[in-house]
């Protein structure tokens, strides 16, 4: 008998509650945002100057404003500024506060079959993509990024990508499609931040960037306490203020990987 | 620099290389990771198994309407994806949904509750194929000793233990495993919800390999050590009979 | 010598049998049987393969549904149950060790766990089970196997045994223990009622016989009387050894 005894006190003493944190908030971040380690060097941060917990729940964009509109989170860090806006109309959020921009890039295998580097703009760059039938690997799961690359391809005349051949939608995260595409040894855009922190590249590289059309801006949205009233209007306001601050501002500006600026501060005080 | 083969196999020597590290330097994030995964799906064998074995029992030696019906879904319900019942934990327990009052979503205890509806069929399904076979063989000397049903799914549960023990285990290391649910309703949260599935899916969404393999090897070692240890404590091996 | 009969002031006997029928699938496999269990001593249930013995002790114990006519008994069925018991022609070993085997019965009774293991381990050591106590029941030899029954049924001191031909597959040491044991079973007060195919056995312990032929009671009466002046043909050619139909 002693086994079934001694599985039972191993359950009890799991089951005791892990302590309760005072003060903490729930923020849906997408993983793009994630990927790039900045929150890392907020929420400790966050964590002395406000004495907050900020609990991230990294999910895609389509994922974290689901989680909002329900009141599953306090407040949301998105990039997707036409669903953001489509929030803030159906009135699941209070406002909307920019506090950064990255950028997307284009990314492709070393030797640029498609020969995208010395593209004039995006715009062209894809172009050349198709022209070649170099395969793509898009992320295909309606995100931000997804959002975001369909628009570009439509900017490019070519909004039936999707039906060729050598357009291949992942229909996963940003680092599936990154995994994805460095297995088939194709193109792909990601943000910048997921890029740089990438850890299988293989034959992959950075080939365009820098048309400000690939610029892609963060904002920060508090659940709407009108809908959800048991959401801490009062923490999120403090975080906002923070994240608008100029702490936040020294950390953002002078965030790093391998030596490249990732983020640009542009909150309005 | 082709290196498909080479530079993997090299990933899973890192992999293990990790895994070492990680144990041998007890880093505390680490720990806390495989408390909590331990934590969360020992909890859901224990409570799974306080329902579904009993459950079992019950269906084998009581005949009703829809005892067939009952078997059927229960069989069918051990395929679930776990994706399937994270989504129907996540909207149950959602502020927006009808227990959202508990603010049970993105804790432990929504992981908890997640994996005891995905073990439980389970749990349930190898018991009632365990306990069938042995009430075949137990059921005249029961019925003649005048046993109480109570009394019955009692001794079938309790003579039947160690093959029970199988079906715990085979619970223990889907749950212990499974990314889908907890994924959703724990949401993955840093020092709060983080487990080593969703650790490692992270880490891999990251390009991590090593890391992730690591923490893969890590998650190995501890199904394996759990499964010694509860073999060792209730002495499997060493009763040839039962 | 230890107690066999645990309530002799009352008794939930006679059991009376009234045109009891037995069927599988709506076919009669034994029936309409009329018959009474009364008193004292053993009843030898004698007939070919496939006449319907284990079929009659079935029934009388409970454990074949009665589909036409009655079995009954003395006191109320719920209380005749726990006051009856089985050994079964395979034995069924549950996966315990034999002591707790044997003490199974008693515990079922509501008897506290240790109170119940010494009493069975005193049966176990009176029924020549004493160096197998920690010994898991089902390695057990074919003869401790059927020993072993036979003390598990008789523990909680019912006032009626059943038995399936206990003797079936053991050679003749074994046959005599057990024969022994039955017989001191009987004297502490038991009633018996034992299925066999071994004449001999019969003869040695049969006060009264019950002769089963096609699924019905083909002859009854006191066992010198069957032994000595069978009334019918069947039961002559069957207590002569011959085939019968
Ligand atoms: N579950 C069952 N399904 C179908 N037929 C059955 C079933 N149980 C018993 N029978 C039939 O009923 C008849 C009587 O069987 P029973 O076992 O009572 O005979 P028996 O006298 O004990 O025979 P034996 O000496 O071989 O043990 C047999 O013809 C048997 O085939
Ligand atoms: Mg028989």
């Amino acid at each position: 008998m002693n086994w079934k005894s001694c599985l039972l006190a191993l359950a009890a003493s799991f089951t005791l509650a892990l302590p309760v944190f005072a003060k903490d908030i729930k923020l849906a971040v997408t993983t793009s945002f994630h990927n790039s380690g900045l929150s890392d060097v907020l929420l400790p941060a966050i964590k002395e100057d406000l004495d907050l917990t900020v609990k991230l729940l990294v999910v895609g964009t389509g994922q974290a404003l689901r989680l909002g509109q329900a009141g599953d989170v306090d407040a949301i860090l998105v990039h997707s500024r036409q669903a953001e806006e489509a929030f803030l109309a159906a009135g699941y959020g209070t406002h909307r506060r920019e506090i950064m921009y990255n950028d997307f890039v284009l990314i492709g295998p070393k030797d640029d079959p498609a020969g995208i580097q010395h593209a004039a703009n995006a715009t062209e760059a894809l172009q050349k993509i198709a022209q070649s039938k170099q395969k793509f690997v898009s992320r295909g799961d309606d995100s931000g990024t997804h959002k975001k690359e369909r628009a570009l391809w439509k900017a490019a005349d070519l909004a039936d990508v999707s039906g060729q051949s050598w357009y291949r939608a992942a229909g996963a995260g940003m680092g599936a499609t990154l995994n994805t595409a460095s297995g088939m040894n194709a193109y792909v855009m990601a943000d910048r931040a997921s890029w740089l922190n990438f850890g299988n590249k293989g034959d992959l590289a950075l080939l365009f960037a820098g048309d400000p059309v690939l610029f892609n801006q963060y904002a920060f949205i508090p659940v709407n306490p009108e809908l959800h009233p048991h959401v801490k209007t009062a923490l999120v306001e403090k975080l906002e203020n923070w994240l608008t601050g100029a702490h936040a501002e020294q950390l953002i500006s002078s965030y790093k990987i391998n030596g490249e600026l990732l983020f640009t501060f542009n909150a309005k005080p | 620099m082709k290196c498909w083969g080479f530079c993997r196999m090299n990933e899973i020597t890192q992999g293990l290389y990790e895994a070492a590290r990680l144990i041998f330097s007890l880093d505390s994030d680490l720990l806390e990771i495989v408390g909590l995964s331990l934590r969360v799906t020992l909890t859901a064998v224990v409570i799974a198994s306080a329902i579904g074995l009993p459950l079992g029992a019950w269906l084998v030696i009581n005949r009703f309407r829809f005892r067939r019906a009952t078997i059927a879904v229960m069989n069918a319900l051990m395929g679930l994806p776990p994706v399937v019942v994270g989504l129907l934990v996540y909207m149950l327990l959602s502020r927006s949904g009808p227990f959202g009052v508990l603010d049970l979503l993105f804790t432990p205890t929504a992981m908890i509750i997640a994996q005891v509806i995905i073990i439980l069929p389970l749990i349930a399904s190898i018991s009632h194929q365990t306990i069938r076979d042995l009430w075949a063989e137990y059921h005249d000397l029961l019925i003649s000793l005048g046993a109480s049903r109570r009394q019955r799914i009692m001794a079938l549960l309790w003579d039947g233990r160690r093959a029970l023990l199988t079906a715990m285990l085979a619970g223990f290391g889907r749950g212990i495993g499974e990314v889908g649910a907890i994924m959703i309703v724990g949401g993955n949260i840093d020092h709060s919800t983080r487990v080593l599935t969703t650790a490692i899916s992270l880490e891999t969404g990251k390009g991590n390999f090593a890391f992730a393999m690591g923490l893969g090897f890590v998650l190995i070692g501890l199904a394996v050590a759990v499964n010694l240890l509860i073999h060792t404590l209730s002495r499997t091996e060493r009763a040839s009979v039962w | 010598m230890l107690q066999t009969r645990l309530a002799p002031a009352d008794s939930i006997l006679p059991l009376t049998l009234t045109g009891a029928v037995a069927k599988v699938y709506g076919k009669t496999i034994a029936g309409p049987i009329d018959l009474q269990v009364t008193g004292h001593g053993t009843t030898i249930v004698l007939g070919p393969n496939g006449s319907g013995k284990t079929t009659l002790l079935r029934l009388m114990h409970g454990l074949q549904r009665v589909r036409k006519g009655s079995v009954t008994w003395a006191l109320p069925d719920t209380q005749a149950r726990l006051r009856q018991s089985y050994v079964f022609q395979s034995p069924i070993m549950m996966r315990r060790r034999v002591a707790d085997s044997i003490a199974y019965p008693l515990i079922l009774r509501g008897m506290p766990r240790k109170q119940a293991r010494a009493k069975a381990i005193e049966w176990a050591q009176e029924f020549g089970l004493g160096a197998a106590l920690d010994r898991p029941a089902p390695v057990l030899s074919g003869g401790e196997k059927q020993k072993l029954s036979l003390a598990r049924a008789l523990i909680s001191g019912p006032d009626i045994l059943f038995l399936d031909e206990p003797c079936a597959n053991l050679d003749g040491r074994a046959t005599r223990e057990i024969e022994t044991l039955l017989a001191r079973a009987q004297a502490g007060g038991t009633r018996i009622v034992m299925s066999t195919h071994d004449m001999g056995q019969a003869r040695r312990l049969a006060s009264e016989v019950v002769f089963m032929l096609g699924g019905k009671v083909h002859e009854t009466g006191p066992a010198q009387d069957f032994f000595n002046g069978p009334k019918t043909p069947q039961a002559v050619a069957f207590i002569n050894g011959d085939i019968v139909e």
